[in-house]
């Protein structure tokens, strides 16, 4: 049988010659570069003019796969990265990708000040409830009562809600869908990018190998059921008690209020007190004054 | 631009001379005795069109200025030891991914949160040693206020023609004390070149012992920057012994092999010396007050200061110190630079410590019985 | 020529503002050298604080003091406080109404000081009519003891220290303070 090419639609953003990427099958990790893509085509953003960051983890090595510029940093920093990145110039979009331990653990603190400084980044928290590069510890998102190599006897700690988190630390978009809600993730993506502020699409991702693995949830096909049984949206989580909320993914839009972006504030200090545009200076240690 | 004389502290002098060599983006957290400097940025940036932020720590703000120096600026931060530590992780990562960036370190008492208003130099190993793995820096000791601003323009010269992290080993006396300071009217920098577009671009494509001319983000070059082993088109590869070989010798060998080219060094005395005093930042002001006085009772004893400490400039120190028996070396703290100094010249001459911690400098009184002692 | 001077008070004074401007005076406007230090941390805050600075005609190695030759303290608890490793036969200007003299006779007659009073702080309140300008009454009193500095220096080196609008002010209390300073 002769072997026929179907190059798929978003190849050209791919840089082909390191594929085959890492991920394992049925991560979510396909799912959520298939969406970023999506929305960058549906937003009024130009793919050239986008900057990649991120941390350390299975998501964060998406960006390593797209062909724009991008920066894979250290464990948990990503957001440090990307706020020196975006001011220094801020005619480029930046796009975060991070995962759950990457961005609510060890960068757990970085999260929310940016979100406080409401800085022009879209961040996409790959959260997968588990961390997937080391073997499957827990992560500050595992459910109670989960399993993991860290938590043999199940999870004592008690989660985060990544998307109340950046909410409550002052991000000005924040929406949470499924790996089994491509449609809604793109949506939210593109929202996200076109929302001049701090954006955080909290993507909930299957991680069968290890979360799967752990939980009794052995295939992809286990892991996109379970999520699509328990995913519930925030009008129907209003009427619900704190028990009949446990394991439930509320999904939805947390927030969408704009506010005065951290770039622009320092940019008319330096109109306050500047003759030079900053602008001006964009890439100056190139210039030989 | 005119000559201009000032009367600062080292700390404003390190901050007028990072403007004075384009830097344009600070990123800082507030830490005694370093803070002026991220106050006198946070004041002056914005007034030449450029960007302060105030980090949420010393780790995040290492990483803004990696982050900004990518996009394409010269850039600063300033701190003190607590705060060294906690950027560690990230000076590893600019170091392996050959990013340009400049680390005021205001040494102070320690470890731990030791002494804040006390001066020491106890982070000099730190500097070279304080991230993790086989890499190396540069670091240059300023011993006046006139200093700190010339060696922090050098330190930019020097991060941008390395493309290394470049620290600035200060300390609290020479950081809070003021004296005059000349601002020339012509200040050299160096400017970064922007790589030739051509395809299949290979962005750590250098020889040995040398680094490739670095390209900026949102300039279509579309470049992979990772802390991972990497190969010359700065793609991962984690598993080839022989890749990580080449990229870590490199790294290493792009700034040993230039130690001696790029010394900066300051003698006096030495033609006749045969002890030789070696000191760097702001002890050598007490011990060329006490090589003086030493000359003036008679005795053949010269003097050596270090500009640059990381790399350690080997050769040239057994050229200058050949014909000494004794070799003093005052430091503060419990013999650090003495190591690599006895390393180096204990084979020909036998290396004294002056160590010296609490926080107050050597007298030249000291510094001299110690000379004295032979 | 090398000159090691400290001048102790309590925080708020401008103790460090006068230490400055006398060093900015030395090197920006009489072309001499000056290093200029200062006591920092908890022992800055309140209580007894401190400057210090080195005046010589030649490059300025050594940039601390060791043993002062001039004092000027305008507190009893930094007089007592910073005393101790004063030169033999050096200069004290003390304020006589913040310092109790007779405490320290015993130290001015052992290491033979000269002694100058400058009532700076009640020059300030009472002539100038701001306290605040206490600190630049002494350091007219300065001057004029010990001729270290020349009045035109230290006058420029006032004016490129001081808040805009105050300079007249604090050019009168300078003046004062060469006025009411005298060797006791």
């Amino acid at each position: 049988m002769q072997k026929q090419e179907h190059p798929h639609k978003f190849m050209k953003y791919l840089r082909s010659e390191r594929l085959p990427h890492i991920f394992c099958p049925g991560c979510g990790n396909g799912i959520v570069m298939n969406t970023i893509f999506n929305a960058i085509e549906m937003s009024d953003k130009d793919f050239d003019n986008i900057s990649m960051v991120s941390g350390i983890g299975c998501s964060s090595r998406i960006p390593g796969y797209v062909k724009c510029d991008s920066l894979h940093t250290t464990h948990g920093r990503a957001l440090a990265f990307a706020t020196g990145l975006k001011i220094a110039n801020s005619q480029q979009d930046v796009i975060v990708v991070t995962g759950d331990g990457d961005a609510t653990s060890i960068g757990g603190n970085h999260l929310i000040h940016a979100a406080r400084r409401n800085i022009d980044l879209t961040v996409i928290c790959v959260n997968n409830d588990i961390y997937g590069m080391t073997g499957g510890q827990i992560s500050p998102t595992s459910p109670e009562g989960s399993y993991a190599t860290t938590a043999p006897y199940g999870s004592t700690d008690k989660p985060f809600n990544i998307s109340e988190v950046a909410k409550a630390a002052g991000a000005t978009y924040v929406a949470k869908y499924t790996t089994a809600q491509p449609v809604q993730v793109s949506m939210a993506i593109k929202d996200g990018l076109q929302n001049k502020g701090f954006s955080l699409i909290e993507v909930i991702s299957a991680c069968p190998t290890y979360y799967g693995r752990k939980n009794k949830i052995k295939t992809p096909t286990d892991m996109m059921n379970w999520f699509k049984q328990n995913t519930i949206t925030l009008q129907q989580a209003e009427n619900m008690s704190d028990e009949e909320l446990v394991g439930k993914i509320v999904t939805g839009v947390y927030i969408n209020k704009p506010r005065k972006e951290f770039v622009e504030s320092l940019d008319d200090l330096i109109d306050k007190y500047s003759d030079i545009k900053s602008e001006e200076n964009i890439k100056k240690a190139y210039m030989s004054d | 631009m005119e000559e201009k004389e000032l009367f600062v502290q080292g700390n404003e002098a390190c901050a007028l001379g990072a403007i004075s060599a384009g830097c344009r983006f600070f990123a800082g957290y507030p830490i005694t005795p370093s803070t002026e400097i991220a106050e006198i940025m946070s004041k002056k940036l914005p007034t030449v069109g450029g960007h302060f932020v105030q980090m949420e720590d010393e780790i995040s703000a290492v990483g803004a200025i990696i982050g900004a120096s990518w996009a394409g600026q010269k850039v600063v931060t300033a701190t003190s030891g607590p705060g060294v530590s906690l950027m560690q992780e990230n000076i590893g990562y600019a170091a392996i991914t050959e990013t340009p960036i400049v680390v005021i370190n205001m040494q102070r008492g320690s470890p731990s949160t030791g002494q804040p208003t006390r001066s020491a130099q106890a982070d000099m190993m730190q500097a070279r040693w304080g991230s993790h793995g086989d890499y190396e820096i540069i670091a240059l000791a300023p011993s006046s206020v006139q200093e700190c601003f010339d060696y922090t323009i050098k330190a930019f010269n020097l991060a941008e023609q390395y493309r290394v992290p470049v620290l600035v080993m200060a300390d609290e006396i020479v950081g809070h004390m003021r004296e005059k300071i000349t601002i020339p009217s012509e200040i050299e920098v160096v400017p970064r070149t922007m790589p030739e577009k051509v395809d299949n671009y290979l962005p750590f494509d250098a020889d040995d012992n040398s680094t490739t001319p670095m390209p900026a983000f949102a300039e279509g070059f579309n470049v992979h920057i990772t802390g991972l082993t990497h190969d010359e088109r700065g793609y991962p590869s984690t598993d080839d012994p022989d890749v990580h070989t080449k990229l870590v010798t490199r790294l290493c060998n792009k700034i040993l092999s230039k130690r001696n080219e790029m010394a900066l060094i300051e003698t006096e005395f030495l033609d006749d010396a045969d002890t030789i005093v070696i000191s760097y930042g702001i002890p050598s002001r007490s011990a060329l007050t006490a090589v003086k006085q030493a000359r003036e009772k008679g005795l053949k004893v010269g003097y050596i200061k270090l500009g640059i400490v990381w790399p350690f400039p080997e050769e040239k120190l057994l050229e200058l110190t050949a014909n000494a028996s004794r070799i003093i070396i005052p430091e503060l703290n419990l013999g650090q630079i003495y190591l690599e100094v006895d390393r180096v010249l204990g084979k020909h001459a036998k290396v004294e410590l002056i160590s010296k911690i609490g926080g107050a400098l050597h007298t030249p009184d000291e510094i001299l019985s110690k000379i004295l002692e032979e | 020529m090398r000159k090691e001077i400290r001048i102790g008070g309590f925080g708020g004074q401008g103790v460090l503002m006068c230490g400055i401007i006398i060093a900015k005076a030395a090197s920006l406007f009489d072309n001499n050298y000056a290093v200029q230090t200062q006591s920092y941390g908890p022992e800055a805050r309140g209580g007894a604080s401190r400057t210090e600075i080195v005046i010589s005609d030649e490059q300025i190695d050594y940039p601390k003091v060791e043993h002062p030759e001039i004092f000027v303290a305008m507190s009893h608890e930094a007089l007592i406080k910073y005393i101790d490793d004063i030169q033999d036969n050096a200069l004290l200007i003390i304020d006589p109404d913040l310092v109790y003299k007779e405490e320290i006779d015993n130290i001015i007659k052992e290491k033979n000081l000269v002694t100058y009073t400058s009532p700076a702080t009640k020059t300030a309140q009472d002539t100038i009519g701001r306290a605040i300008v206490a600190n630049i009454v002494m350091l007219g009193s300065f001057v004029e003891a010990t001729n270290l500095i020349t009045k035109e220096a230290a006058k420029e080196a006032i004016l490129a220290s001081v808040p805009e609008g105050t300079e007249d002010m604090n050019l009168q209390a300078f003046d004062e303070g060469i006025k009411i300073v005298e060797k006791t």
